[in-house]
């Protein structure tokens, strides 16, 4: 092996152009910003994003273009035109009171829409200060309320959903509270598992010896930083939500008619789907598309969130 | 470990009693009782009735009863069917719901680990992306839709299958693929992203670097490592195919207890509410308690004397 | 032995053993050598198999198969001779007495005695029957002292009952009030005769081996929650004219499921009384099967209530403006699509009346006519009297049923629509619902009622003040005298017009908006012959036969 001898040469200064190649030529990005990045490769996940984001448009339009275009809106009933297949007066058909199925279906996905996201807002805030709370005090704290916690997540919940949305007046908030009473614990555990994670980190020691208290070190400090787990969570329980709310349709218990979700809609149209199959045909593309899109974006965000899966 | 498991077991007491006394009270709140109908019976009647079934009692004292009871394994009569215990109602449905119940899990879990593997072992290929469209499907598409479409194409058209009922070994076919479709969907995206991870981690580089030939590195390492998640997921796939067979059963016409869910809250057969809702209960936390158990065998770095989980 | 074969042994045992088990029992095959089988659905477990128990269709379906009254009812809705073979009625119509056949036997071969009958309606009418008091026991009430007994009046006790078995063939029975629709009564559930083995066994009727029938069939399996089969009962006193070998109820409780059993020959009858053909199909199934879908009227009438306690509901002029708003022939053209018929009153057609059909005699149509201009001066009339610029917003609420919810969507816009009034529909569950509609919680709410026997006070009675039924806060003390005055006598004539009366001053004063009379529709098998849906909707099933291709 030859040995390398230093050189008087070794040591002459860089010239200019040399020192270039020091400076950093790339600004720096945040976490967020290269994630961002991340998820922008990912062309499947991208394309479900633009998927939603339709959805979610036509959603809040839809009851406004059915009107403009064809005059039709989701309540008014045509008995004497039941069960039209699709047509330039109703793009979807008709149900079999002759309502225009356009307007109901995209009601219906605004409707589900709405249970998932609100079910995910409060599984978010409910299960974001138990977990927070759990995993910050540790100790008997975490003891009694994981306690709690573990007794919720063995309840058969679907008995209790069902007892719950009896004794209420069924309605979409009656739903979003069924849904939330064993929703949150999963949220509580991955916010419990991070926060512990992270509360033994020095800049959280640091803000601690600063004086700072729990509320702010919370929220300041813990919650930022494991926020890229509870919003891989969020994305997975807006679609577990809107699939629980269409069971809950087929079992009955779903919203109050005229209003409509995907799942009241299927479950209305499965009795009749060998005759008129196009009543089930969009309310069941546009919930599968809906929940397909959920979780391909899902996936591509925690791959994206997830910097061990940098490639 | 004994320590460990005498401690759970008392748990699960603990956390039986207090969903009893939360159902017991949640379910009185409910207006109705087991002999509503649409034509009422006469008030003289409707309080023998009542009487006979203790629900004149004060609601504290019928709460005290059905605990009492509960304590000696008394699950007491249906108050809808006419002598028949609840014990029975649940051993007669269960043998049917446990028959789908397990074939819909061995199903997801053969074929969720192997579409994961095949995946994963193709990543990026045209076999990754096939499947995984299948298992994003089939977490997309409702069981209620699967179903009565199976049974339409599979009953009514091409008349391979019975269309409801339990009595042939085909009779199994359709419930058991309705029914496992979700779970299997979910395994496979589970084992192909952890396939992946660990295909990727450093002690592959060293089996590989060892000369280990490509199967036993497979088999011995990475499966066994892939398939950990696979077993955290069991105790959520109990309750998902418990959920899932209410409407199964339904569709296929099958006499198990997933009927009872809906139907025992509309008969107000409160024995049967209390009784389906700690037997469920049990099985959930008894499916958690052997994953628990069964994580620390496949993982040897978990010793079972964590808190909480 | 390694782990890894371990593993594998287990899961193949395993899958082997559960294959066996589910292997063993055989298929069901139809078209047996003798007789042939009749498969159809019941949608749910009956709830009691005991005569005395039954209170629900799906029981009485599989009951009246198993056992036999005093009398039956043939396919015209006659009266026949069943267990007894003759009867005498006494001149002030109060006393019946009835002589039982030298032949009839139970499936045991013991013979059926009048003790067995007085056995069984003492045994309904005891206010300490196991497991619990029969709620249908006040279907006996016309029995002298029936009804003192079994609200546990003091002092009175089962000797009191008028129903004695004179000797083994002799029965009597001695009636409160001339009642002529008495012999009718005899194929009701609660009035047939019970095995004294049940003083034994309490139990008796949930076990296929302690169940000693005495009716055209007997028990042959129980398969619980999943199916029942009843056998031809070879102790039947008229075997011969039993054709049918077996008859199979499945459980099945979904319509679209029943259906494709149907379609694929899984079932012999698909349908009402006990199982559902998914509404939406009908006009379909009918155009591709005419010879399979039938419809028959039946007596049982739907109709909305009004809480005549609740502002403004408490005005007349609004009732009958909202039950004129509506087209009854559009609901049942375009929305129930089974051949219903549109209703005015609330006896429905089938029910018998003086000689003919009461409807026939006494036509609904004289009752009141839809008509929206009126309706909406009526409307305005009410509303001023009341002191309102407009109608509050109506409420109808009904319980969770896709059906239900259809004609509630469709009768608010009629409303909203005809009379310019804001309608909000309201699903209840079952249970809750029923309480609401009890404790008087509602504006306006569904309901529907069956018949319990074949003569109008069925469904007259109802209104009365002191029905337990009468949901509407209706009491009127004219009305209350016309159904005393139907009682009172046996002249059918009179009682008729008396009741037509009644029913005209509720349906008049719109107590209740009668929306259609019910329809049975079912499709069965070509072939089967003598089945049959009678007056009140129940399926007769027992002198049904195959016909030979």
């Amino acid at each position: 092996m030859n040995e390398h001898t230093l050189q008087p040469s070794d040591f002459e200064k860089l010239s200019q152009e040399e020192k270039k190649g020091e400076t950093v030529v790339r600004e720096s990005i945040s976490a967020w910003k290269d994630a961002w990045l991340r998820l922008q490769t990912n062309r499947m996940a991208m394309i479900s994003l633009y998927i939603l984001a339709f959805i979610v448009l036509v959603a809040i339009f839809g009851q406004w273009i059915a009107h403009q275009f064809t005059g039709n809106d989701f309540s008014t009933n045509d008995l004497k035109a039941t069960n039209q297949a699709p047509s330039g007066d109703h793009w979807f058909g008709t149900d079999g009171l002759g309502r225009d199925m356009f307007a109901r279906t995209w009601m219906g996905a605004g409707i589900s829409l709405q249970v998932g996201i609100y079910a995910a807002i409060v599984d978010l805030i409910v299960g974001v200060i138990m977990g927070g709370i759990m995993g910050y005090f540790g100790g008997k704290v975490d003891e009694i309320l994981n306690r709690i916690c573990e007794i919720l997540y063995s309840i058969p919940s679907l008995l209790i959903v069902i007892l719950l949305i009896v004794v209420m007046e069924p309605s979409m908030f009656t739903i979003i509270l069924a849904l939330s009473i064993t929703g949150w614990i999963n949220m509580a555990w991955i916010v419990r598992g991070q926060i512990m994670q992270l509360k033994n980190q020095e800049y959280v020691l640091a803000a601690r010896a600063l004086g700072a208290n729990p509320v702010r070190i919370m929220f300041k400090h813990l919650v930022p930083n494991a926020m890229g787990p509870i919003i891989v969570t969020i994305t997975m329980t807006v679609p577990n939500a809107i699939f629980a709310e269409a069971f809950l349709s087929f079992l009955g218990l779903g919203v109050q008619s005229p209003a409509a979700s995907l799942g009241t809609l299927i479950n209305d149209a499965i009795k009749a789907m060998t005759v008129f199959p196009w009543r089930m045909l969009y309310p069941a593309i546009l919930l599968s598309l809906t929940m397909l899109c959920f979780n391909i974006f899902g996936d591509g965000l925690r791959d994206a969130l997830d910097p061990k899966m940098k490639k | 470990m004994v320590r460990y498991i005498l401690q759970k077991l008392l748990f699960m007491l603990v956390s039986i009693f207090v969903l009893a006394s939360a159902t017991f009270f949640l379910m009185k709140a409910i207006p109705g009782n087991p002999f509503q109908s649409e034509k009422n019976i006469p008030p003289a009647i409707q309080e023998r009735l009542n009487e006979a079934y203790g629900l004149n009692d004060p609601l504290g004292v019928q709460y005290l009863h059905y605990m009492n009871n509960l304590i000696h394994f008394d699950l007491g009569m249906s108050m809808k069917q006419q002598y028949v215990t609840v014990v029975d109602i649940i051993k007669t449905g269960f043998i049917y719901s446990l028959q789908i119940g397990i074939f819909a899990i061995i199903v997801a879990i053969a074929a969720g680990v192997l579409f994961g593997l095949i995946a994963a072992l193709n990543h990026r290929k045209f076999l990754d992306g096939f499947t995984i469209l299948l298992a994003v499907l089939g977490v997309s598409i409702p069981s209620f839709v699967v179903a009565p479409f199976l049974q339409y194409v599979f009953g009514v058209k091409l008349r391979w299958f019975d269309v409801a009922g339990l009595n042939d070994v085909t009779d199994f076919i359709m419930p058991v693929l309705a029914l496992s479709f979700l779970p299997a969907a979910f395994i496979a995206r589970l084992v192909r992203s952890s396939m992946l991870e660990v295909l990727s981690a450093d002690y592959m580089k060293t089996a590989r670097a060892k000369g280990l030939s490509g199967r036993v590195i497979l088999v011995r390492h990475a499966l066994r490592n892939a398939i950990l998640p696979v077993v955290t997921y069991i105790g959520p796939m109990t309750a998902n195919i418990i959920t899932g067979s209410v409407v199964i059963e339904q569709i296929f016409g099958i006499g198990g207890l997933g009927k009872f869910f809906v139907n025992s809250i509309t008969n107000r057969d409160y024995t049967l509410i209390m009784g389906l809702t700690l037997f469920y209960a049990i099985i959930l936390m008894l499916a958690r308690f052997l994953t628990d158990i069964a994580y620390g065998f496949v993982d040897p770095r978990i010793k079972l004397t964590r808190k909480g989980g | 032995m390694s782990k890894k074969k371990y593993g594998f042994t287990l899961i193949s045992v395993l899958l082997v053993l559960a294959l066996v088990a589910v292997g063993c029992t055989p298929k069901e095959e139809s078209g047996s050598s003798e007789g042939s089988v009749f498969r159809m659905n019941l949608a749910t477990e009956p709830p009691s198999l005991d005569p005395a128990q039954v209170q629900d269709q799906v029981s009485a379906t599989v009951v009246n198969g198993l056992y036999e009254g005093l009398t039956r009812k043939d396919e015209k809705g006659d009266v026949v001779p069943a267990v007894a073979k003759e009867w005498k009625i006494s001149d002030d119509g109060k006393t019946y007495t009835f002589t039982i056949r030298d032949d009839a036997k139970w499936s045991n071969g013991d013979a059926v005695t009048a003790g067995d009958f007085e056995y069984a309606w003492k045994r309904a009418l005891d206010p300490n029957l196991k497991p619990a008091a029969s709620a249908y026991a006040y279907q006996l009430y016309y029995i002298k002292n029936a009804e003192a007994y079994n609200t546990g009046a003091d002092g009175v006790t089962a000797d009191d009952v008028a129903v004695k078995a004179i000797d083994e063939h002799t029965l009597q029975v001695e009636l409160n009030s001339p009642t002529p629709y008495f012999l009718g009564l005899m194929s009701f559930t609660v009035f047939y005769p019970v095995h004294q083995s049940a003083k034994e066994n309490e139990a008796w009727a949930t076990d296929v081996s302690t169940m000693i029938t005495n009716g055209p069939f007997t028990m042959s399996e129980w398969k619980k929650n999943n199916s029942i089969t009843i056998a031809k009962n070879d102790n039947y006193y008229a075997k011969d004219d039993i054709k049918l070998s077996k008859v199979v109820f499945s459980e099945v409780n979904d319509s679209n499921t029943e259906l494709s059993m149907y379609q694929t020959g899984e079932l012999d009858y698909a349908g009402m009384p006990t199982g559902l053909i998914p509404n939406e199909q009908f006009p379909t199934l009918k155009a591709n099967n005419p010879d399979e879908f039938k419809v028959q009227g039946s007596a049982s009438i739907y109709y909305y209530l009004f809480n005549t306690t609740q502002k403004p509901y408490t005005n007349e002029k609004i009732r009958q403006a909202l039950s004129m708003a509506i087209s009854r022939q559009d609901i049942v053209d375009n929305v129930t699509k089974g051949g219903q018929i549109p209703a005015y009153g609330i006896v429905p057609p089938g029910i018998k009346g003086e000689k003919d059909d009461y409807r026939t005699e006494h036509p609904d149509s004289s009752y009141f006519k839809e008509d929206i201009e009126q309706a909406k001066t009526l409307l305005a009339e009410g509303l001023k009297e009341e002191g309102l610029t407009a109608m509050p917003t109506v409420k109808v609420t009904y319980n969770t049923n896709e059906l239900h919810q259809a004609v509630a969507e469709a009768i608010a816009e009629m409303w909203s629509k005809n009379l310019g009034i804001k309608t909000e529909v309201s699903k209840q569950e079952w249970g809750v619902f029923l309480d609401n509609r009890n404790h008087l919680n509602y504006d306006v709410a569904r309901g529907g009622w069956g018949a319990d026997y074949d003569d109008p006070m069925t469904f007259i009675d109802l209104f009365s003040s002191k029905s337990g039924n009468n949901n509407t806060g209706f009491a009127n003390p004219e009305y209350d005298a016309l159904i005393k005055e139907a009682y009172s006598t046996d002249d059918q004539a009179k009682r008729m017009e008396a009741m037509s009366k009644a029913e005209e001053m509720v349906v008049g004063t719109r107590a209740i908006m009668p929306i259609y009379y019910y329809s049975t529709v079912y499709m069965i098998k070509p072939g089967f012959k003598g089945i049959f849906i009678d007056y009140k909707g129940d399926i007769d099933y027992n002198r049904g036969y195959k016909e030979a291709k």
